[in-house]
C-alpha cells in the first residue's frame, strides 16, 4: 500500500487540506475530494480542455496534473469567476449574449482558458482567438459563437477601460 | 483511465534527482511538465512505481546566451517560456516559430522542453528542429556529465541515449551565422495537434547566393527523426530554383524518409506531404538567407 500523504493547498482562495493517494489527479481532488464539479473531466489525457484551470495564473490541465504537485500553491476554477447567477463575469455575460454554449460542457474549461488570454491580448484578432481556442474541444456550437463571445467580451474590455 | 499506484518525492536539486535516480533505477520516471507522461500513466502504459518530480529544480529553469556564441536553455524550461523570450525570437527564429505548433497554449504552460526532448517521439517538432540547429545536450548523472550532439542523443521512436541514471540538463544551441536561412513547416489536421508531416530547413548561402551547407530535418517520417542528408547534399553549390527544389524534395521524400502512416495518413501520403513541404521549406530558407545576405552588405 502506497501511504496517503497531505497536501494543502488554495483554491480560489479558500484553503484545503486533505490526505491523499500521490496518483489522484488534480481534476479528480477538485471535483470528488473538495466538491468542486464546476471542473469538467472529457477525456484525461490532455486533448479536451475540459478540465482547464488557472495554476499561477495560467492555464493548465487538470488531469495531466497530480493533486500532491500543487501542495502549497494557489489556484483558480470556474467557480471563482461569479459569486452568483446574477453577478456574472463579464466573459460569462459575452458568452451568455451570443449563445457560446449549448450543452455548457467544454465551457469551464474555455473560460478558464480565455480569461488569461484576455489579460495578456487586449485587442485580439479573430485568428488569434480561434489560435488560442485550439486546445479546447466542443461538441456543441461549431465554435463561431464561441469566438464572438471572446471577440465581444475584448470589444466590452476596452470599452471599459 | 486513472494511474496505477506509486510513490512521489519531490527533489530540490540536481543532486537530489541523480541520487535518486541511483537509488530507484528503473523504478522510477522523472516527473517534469508531466504532459506526455501523465497521459501515459492514466491509460497505463506506463506504471512507474516512484515518480521523482523535478519541478521544483529552478536551477533547471533558465534562457542565456552564453558569450555571443551559445543559447543555453535549461531542461525545465517551459515550452511557453521559450514561446516568449526575447532573445530567442531574435536570435534563434526557427525555434521561436516552431513553438507554437507544439500542443496548445495549455500543454506548453506547463510542458518543458527537456521533457519533450527526453519523450522522443518521432513525431514531435522539436528533436527535428534541435538535430537542425546543431543543438548539443548536456546530460548529467552522479558520475559526472557528458555532452553529446543532438543527432547522437535521439536513438529511435521513444528512445533516446540517457542512461537510466542521468537526467537531461541542458540543451545547448549555436548561434546561426548570418548567412543562414531557415524555415519550419508542418501539416496537421488542427492546429497544434501532432503534424502528419513535417520539416526543418536551414540554409546557409555565400556571398553569391550559392549554399554552402543545408539540412533537412523530418518529422513523423520514420522510426526517429530522418535527417536527410543525400537531399540536403543536392542543395550544395546551388542557388535558389524552383527545379532544385523539386529535386530535394523528391530524394526526400522517396530515397531517405520511411513513414509509417496511420489512421490519418496512408504512406503515399505522407511521402507527398514530405515532398510538397521540403519545397516549399527551401524557398522560404533561401529567401531569408538572401535577405540577410543582402542587409549585412
Ligand atoms: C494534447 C496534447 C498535444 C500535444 N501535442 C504535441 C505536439 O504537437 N508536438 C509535440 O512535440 N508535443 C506535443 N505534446 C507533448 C508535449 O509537448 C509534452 O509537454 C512533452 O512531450 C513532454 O514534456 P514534459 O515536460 O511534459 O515531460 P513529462 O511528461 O514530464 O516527461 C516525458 C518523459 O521524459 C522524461 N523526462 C522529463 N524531463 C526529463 C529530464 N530533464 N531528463 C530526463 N528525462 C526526463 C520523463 O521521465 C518522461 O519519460 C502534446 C501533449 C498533449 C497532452
Ligand atoms: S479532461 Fe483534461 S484535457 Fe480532457
Ligand atoms: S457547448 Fe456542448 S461541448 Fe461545447
Amino acid at each position: 500500500m502506497i501511504k496517503l500523504k497531505s497536501v494543502s493547498v488554495s483554491v480560489n482562495g479558500r484553503l484545503y487540506e486533505r490526505e491523499i493517494e500521490p496518483r489522484l489527479l488534480l481534476s479528480d481532488f477538485l471535483r470528488h475530494e473538495i466538491r468542486l464539479t464546476g471542473t469538467h473531466v472529457g477525456c484525461e489525457h490532455g486533448v479536451c480542455g475540459a478540465c482547464t484551470v488557472l495554476l499561477d495564473n495560467k492555464a493548465v490541465r487538470a488531469c495531466l496534473l497530480f493533486a500532491i504537485q500543487v501542495d502549497g500553491q494557489e489556484l483558480f476554477t470556474v467557480e471563482s469567476l461569479a459569486e452568483s447567477q446574477d453577478d456574472l463575469h463579464p466573459l460569462q455575460n459575452a458568452f451568455w449574449e451570443t449563445h457560446g454554449l449549448q450543452c455548457g460542457f467544454c465551457t469551464p474549461g474555455i473560460l478558464m482558458t480565455m480569461i488569461p488570454f484576455l489579460e495578456e491580448n487586449k485587442d485580439p484578432t479573430e485568428h488569434e482567438v480561434r489560435e488560442a481556442l485550439s486546445g479546447n474541444l466542443c461538441r456543441c456550437t461549431g465554435y463561431q459563437h464561441i469566438v464572438d463571445a471572446v471577440l465581444l467580451a475584448a470589444e466590452n474590455q476596452k470599452k471599459s477601460n | 483511465m486513472k494511474p496505477a499506484p506509486f510513490d512521489y518525492i519531490a527533489l530540490n536539486s540536481i543532486e537530489e534527482i541523480t541520487s535518486a535516480l541511483n537509488e530507484y533505477g528503473d523504478d522510477a520516471k522523472i516527473l517534469a511538465g508531466g504532459q506526455s507522461l501523465v497521459p501515459a500513466m492514466n491509460f497505463r502504459l506506463l506504471q512507474p512505481t516512484m515518480l521523482l518530480d523535478i519541478n521544483n529544480v529552478s536551477k533547471l529553469d533558465y534562457v542565456k546566451l552564453n558569450g555571443d556564441k551559445t543559447l543555453k536553455i535549461g531542461a525545465l524550461t517551459r515550452q511557453s517560456t521559450i514561446e516568449k523570450d526575447e532573445i530567442i525570437k531574435e536570435k534563434f527564429p526557427l525555434l521561436h516559430e516552431t513553438m507554437p505548433q507544439v500542443a496548445h497554449s495549455q500543454i506548453r504552460n506547463r510542458g518543458t522542453i527537456g521533457g519533450n526532448l527526453a519523450h522522443a517521439d518521432p513525431a514531435s517538432e522539436l528533436p527535428a528542429v534541435c538535430i537542425a540547429m546543431g543543438a548539443k545536450l548536456k546530460l548529467i548523472s552522479k558520475e559526472g556529465e557528458r555532452i553529446i550532439p543532438s543527432s547522437e542523443f535521439f536513438q529511435g521512436m521513444f528512445f533516446t541515449s540517457l542512461e537510466p541514471n542521468e537526467i537531461l540538463a541542458e540543451i545547448q544551441i549555436p548561434i546561426p551565422t548570418e548567412h543562414s536561412g531557415f524555415s519550419f513547416m508542418e501539416f496537421s489536421r488542427r492546429r497544434g495537434d501532432y503534424a502528419l508531416m513535417g520539416v526543418a530547413a536551414v540554409v546557409v548561402l555565400d556571398k553569391n547566393n550559392n549554399c554552402t551547407e543545408a539540412k533537412l530535418v523530418y518529422l513523423n517520417a520514420g522510426d526517429g527523426q530522418v535527417d536527410a542528408k543525400k537531399a540536403a547534399s543536392v542543395l550544395g553549390g546551388e542557388k535558389s530554383s524552383p527545379d532544385l527544389f523539386i529535386e530535394a524534395g523528391r530524394i526526400a521524400s522517396e530515397e531517405e524518409i520511411d513513414p509509417f502512416g496511420n489512421v490519418h495518413a496512408s504512406t503515399s501520403y505522407q511521402r507527398h506531404l514530405a515532398n510538397i513541404l521540403t519545397q516549399r521549406a527551401l524557398k522560404i530558407a533561401f529567401e531569408r538567407a538572401a535577405k540577410k545576405e543582402q542587409n549585412h552588405d
